[in-house]
């Protein structure tokens, strides 16, 4: 800050006192050591970091976040009622649902809406997701969420798609097996029924 | 056979310090800066520079296609050597000095110049543009600044009259044969300790002294005269070439220079092997804290001070610009050293 202009050329005892100035300043950072704070952004100390150490040492201390921070997805499966909205609004296509009608009932979700659809598959490739929320904002029953976990590393990249729906290939096939079986139940029933009405037609129409 | 246990212990012990002070310097620099350094191998790190080093043996030697060959496995060799050749004649303690030499001062500053010759060497051969430049400019540097550090020493040399180093400590401390004088008015020989060191005993030697030691800083390519290794210009100077062991080597031979410029001064200037307590009345702290191994103590002592300085000093200051280093070197260090052997020649003949 002009301090060039200050010094004279030809004034040594200024310069020297300068360098001392500069070994007692490294020597002050040296000393005038505090661990780091683990504040976080909503502390008040946040930008006042200037003293002490800055480092963090990453995997063994964590700066705290928010509990609503929007990081990695997560779905409570006992509440989707695998309405694919999800799915649909997403911009970057990274979640992944395969739906199968219920024969059975399958009772309600949490919010009180009931369940008509098995999710045989529910993946969400990290990878691939930005984080925009929308498909949070859409789902009716909220059972898609952001949770405050960030940091998950995987070796492979394939360990990147959570899979949330744990239905085995068994599973869905007897799912699907039962829901054709319901079907052509209900076909031979409406047909039955459509011959019965048909016949009882003729009748009428006999007599 | 004291004499190949010393040799052992002593390249034994410059290895070991040698891994301890680059991550001492990495710490200091860390903490200078806010940071935290090594901290995952070991605690505090302590083992990082031991995984280093096992991981630069374990690497495959590579020797530059257009390199001369021969050159460029003598050079870290020769570096190497040099360094340690200079450890010989150094007194390690009270009555014990490897080499005893009558001409232990020249011969210091003979060998230590060889270093100059390795370096010549590893840039040249290495065939690169940046290990040329930077040898060319450690060689114009070392061969500079190796004149006001021979005169700095030059003014002790004259008011001990030896130069075997062993002498020069003998008369710096409660075991001095002759008068010594705290400043020349005080009779110290009864009292040791730092008063009676060379740096108190004559007040122009405390200038010799930081004149060796900047010329010294120079001498090992440090900061704030590391022009020949400037990372930021020539990426790492004259052995940006070597890997592996070879690099060990020199990597090594530069920390055990560090260790041999700071021996050197503290054997000249600061009292050696001797105590820097004084006796204080009938608290006679130096009797207590002399001896032979509490000699070894305070030489190894003082030495890491002086390298612990040398950090500080590196980690504090800008590289010079080589026009500020050489007017730096030719218009101020070398009047002044002259001066201040002036005045020992004019001390030894008034004063004492």
């Amino acid at each position: 800050m002009g301090n060039a202009d200050h010094i004279k050329r030809n004034n040594w005892l200024q310069r020297l006192t300068g360098l001392w100035r500069g070994m007692l300043l490294t020597l002050s950072y040296t000393i005038r050591r505090g661990k780091r704070k683990n504040a976080g952004p909503k502390s008040d100390q946040y930008f006042e970091q200037v003293q002490g150490t800055v480092t963090l040492q990453y995997p063994h201390e964590k700066l705290p976040v928010p509990e609503n921070g929007r990081y990695q997805l997560h779905v409570e499966i006992d509440d989707c009622i695998v309405c694919d909205l999800c799915a649909k609004i997403c911009p970057v296509d990274c979640i992944d649902i395969i739906s199968i009608k219920s024969v059975e009932d399958m009772g309600k979700t949490s919010d009180g809406t009931t369940k008509r659809l098995h999710a045989a598959k529910f993946d969400i490739d990290m990878g691939k997701c930005m984080f925009c929320g929308l498909c949070t904002i859409v789902c009716p029953t909220e059972c898609i969420i952001m949770t405050d976990e960030y940091d998950r590393s995987f070796s492979d990249p394939k360990e990147l798609i959570y899979p949330f729906s744990f239905m085995t290939e068994a599973e869905a096939e007897e799912k699907r097996a039962a829901l054709a079986k319901s079907e052509a139940e209900k076909k031979a029933a409406k047909e039955a029924a459509l011959k019965a009405a048909q016949e009882a037609k003729k009748k009428a129409e006999d007599q | 056979m004291v004499f190949y246990l010393v040799s052992i212990f002593i390249v034994a012990f410059i290895a070991l310090y040698a891994l301890m002070a680059v991550w001492a310097e990495r710490k200091v620099s860390a903490y200078m800066q806010n940071r935290l350094g090594p901290m995952e191998t070991g605690k505090f790190g302590l083992f990082q520079t031991f995984a280093d080093i096992i991981k630069l043996i374990q690497k495959e030697d590579i020797v530059p296609t257009a390199a001369d060959k021969a050159l460029f496995f003598i050079a870290p060799v020769l570096v190497f050597l040099s360094v340690f050749m200079g450890f010989a004649a150094l007194p390690v303690t009270y009555g014990y000095i490897s080499s005893d030499i009558s001409l232990g001062v020249f011969y210091l500053l003979a060998v230590v110049s060889i270093e100059v010759v390795g370096i010549l060497m590893a840039g040249w051969s290495s065939n690169n543009k940046y290990a040329l430049l930077g040898s060319v400019r450690s060689v114009a540097q070392i061969i500079s600044y190796e004149i006001p550090a021979v005169i700095a020493v030059l003014s002790v040399v004259m008011l001990c009259g030896s130069l075997n180093l062993q002498d020069i400590t003998m008369q710096q401390g409660i075991y001095a044969a002759d008068p010594i004088y705290f400043l020349g008015i005080w009779k110290v020989n009864a009292v040791g300790g730092f008063p009676a060191w060379h740096i108190f005993q004559a007040p122009h030697l405390l200038i010799a002294f930081f004149i060796y030691f900047t010329a010294s800083l120079a001498e090992c390519n440090r900061a704030p005269f590391d022009i020949p290794e400037a990372e930021s210009e020539i990426v790492a100077g004259f052995h940006i070439e070597y890997s592996g062991f070879k690099f060990a080597a020199l990597f090594l031979a530069e920390y055990a220079m560090m260790f041999l410029v700071s021996m050197i001064a503290v054997v000249l200037f600061l009292g050696g092997w001797n105590t820097p307590l004084p006796n204080i009345g009938s608290l006679a702290l130096a009797d207590w804290t002399s001896g032979v191994a509490w000699g070894v103590f305070w030489i190894i002592g003082k030495s890491m001070v002086m390298v612990l300085i040398q950090m500080w000093v590196r980690w504090t200051f800008p590289r010079f610009r080589m026009d500020q280093l050489m007017s730096f070197c030719w218009k101020v260090l070398i009047p002044v050293s002259f001066g201040c052997m002036l005045i020992s020649a004019i001390w030894k003949l008034a004063v004492i």
